[in-house]
């Protein structure tokens, strides 16, 4: 589904990523975690292409991300992405936030494209929230909807960055429940967190990512269970994020 | 001349003192309409990646800014008429002098729109235009439908102020003798020989509405978060 070969990214003389490969299969779930700055932000952002790479390639369901000839609006359209900030359109009410793009993107009638709406609003518990706008909503609602607006568009996988790490403590479960939710049902998922109980729970995959390298890829039950066989740096970023 | 004569001469006047108004009205109204579509269109190139429309965009604002407006007015008035003329289709009856006027202030207004609206696009977050782009919005379909309706709402009280410096600076149309308002009221007072208490009392016209379009739109900016703007 997405394949990440040899992608290189620099700015300057500071490279932000170097030799990242990696692949995600369909339906499975995909843990990106690591120290602040080390590019795992931007390695997801790579994926859809809002973050243009110096060397390598990328595909999408075969579809090469940074090839000239690529349709990559059409793409994105395909790939649903869920932001660290939200980014819900505070002019706009949450049933248009979810609807703006079926309609504008897709060419979806309205009608058709509000039923949709309600029913991942729905999905997401959000029901009776489609009249309010962003502001009006807790940061945990905010971050539901806003995975509701990627659903509404059928996406073939589903990109997280740092979907929790905006949100009070407290608000952090249900967005997480709804992103369980999702990887039971089979949605191929690529998603950085830090929520190392979320990636024992439905993660495939983990991907340990440092200075801009991937230095750990392997499965879940091997990243977790076999703490000894890990690189030296996991096995520090473990111990730190595992103690408590 | 004492306040009753003053009094009786604006009363008997009073149509065409009116009819002046309304010509200032309509060049401020259009100016304001089309100077904020063309400012939002330059700001949008002066903001694009593609460097001949963001090098078209700047120097379009950096020479109207540069020029004073009432040259633009003359220039417009003596040299283009018959351009805009054959561009818009307009009928040969129709004043000319109003024409040109639109579209030098709605030109000239532009640029300085523009640099409003671009102020307005930059505040507005990086991760809503990439929020947009991630849903498979193009860059303009982003810009026209996500940004660019938070850069106005978040413009509005700067767009208005400078729709009231507009209103004044319209009285400018003077030099192509163009009977807006404050030509109107001259024109009384060359007839009726009152010049200064005319030219008195066209600038408190000017001075009353100016200030409560100012206060309006203070009432607005207070109000701001509940009004939905764009």
């Amino acid at each position: 589904m997405i394949e990440i070969n040899n992608v290189s990214k620099q700015y300057g003389t500071f490279h932000v990523l170097t030799d990242c490969s990696t692949k995600v299969a369909k339906g499975e779930v995909v843990v990106v975690c690591g120290p602040s700055g080390s590019g795992k932000s931007t390695l997801i952002k790579t994926i859809n292409g809002l973050e243009p790479i110096n060397k390598g390639d990328i595909r999408v369901n075969g579809t090469s991300v940074c090839s000239p000839k690529t349709n990559l609006s059409q793409l994105r359209s395909k790939v649903g992405m869920v932001f660290q900030n939200f980014e819900l359109f505070p002019h706009l009410s949450i049933i248009e936030n979810l609807t703006i793009a079926q309609i504008k993107v897709l060419g979806r009638k309205r009608n058709e494209a509000g039923d949709k709406g309600r029913k991942y609003l729905d999905r997401v518990g959000l029901k009776d929230q489609a009249a309010k706008y962003p502001a009006q909503l807790s940061g945990g609602q905010q971050q539901r909807a806003a995975i509701a607006r990627a659903l509404c568009m059928d996406p073939i996988c589903m990109l997280f960055d740092e979907p929790t790490s905006a949100l009070d403590p407290e608000m952090v479960n249900e967005v997480l429940d709804v992103m369980v939710q999702l990887a039971r049902e089979g949605t191929t998922m690529m998603c950085v967190t830090h929520e190392m109980g979320f990636a024992r729970k439905v993660a495939d995959r983990v991907i340990f990512m440092d200075a801009g390298r991937i230095i750990e890829d392997t499965s879940k039950a091997e990243f977790f269970g076999n703490i000894e066989g890990r690189t030296d740096r996991a096995k520090q970023f473990l111990s730190r994020i595992l103690q408590h | 001349m004492t306040a009753i004569d003053l009094l009786s001469d604006i009363t008997n006047s009073l149509p065409a003192l009116a009819a002046g108004m309304v010509t200032s009205l309509k060049i401020t109204a259009i100016a304001v309409v089309f100077g904020i579509v063309w400012g939002a269109i330059l700001a949008v190139m002066r903001l694009s990646s593609f460097k001949p429309f963001a090098l078209f965009a700047q120097g379009y604002v950096m020479l109207l800014r540069s020029i004073p407006l009432i040259m633009v007015l003359l220039w417009f008035f003596l040299m283009v008429p018959q351009l805009i003329q054959n561009l818009f289709g307009v009928s040969p009856r129709t004043d000319i002098r109003l024409v040109s006027a639109m579209v030098a202030f709605s030109l000239f207004e532009a640029a300085y729109y523009s640099e409003i609206i671009r102020a307005g696009i930059q505040a507005v977050s990086r991760g809503q235009l990439s929020a947009a782009n991630a849903l498979g919005m193009p860059y303009l379909m982003a810009m026209r439908l996500i940004v660019l309706p938070q850069a106005l709402r978040a413009t509005v009280p700067a767009l208005l102020t400078q729709g009231i410096v507009l209103f004044q600076d319209t009285s400018l149309v003077y030099v192509i003798g163009l009977a807006d308002f404050f030509r109107s009221a001259k024109n009384i007072a060359d007839r009726d020989g009152n010049t200064v208490e005319m030219i008195l009392f066209a600038g408190s016209v000017y001075l009353v509405i100016s200030l409560l379009a100012s206060a309006g739109v203070q009432f607005l900016q207070r109000g701001g978060r509940y009004v939905k703007v764009g």
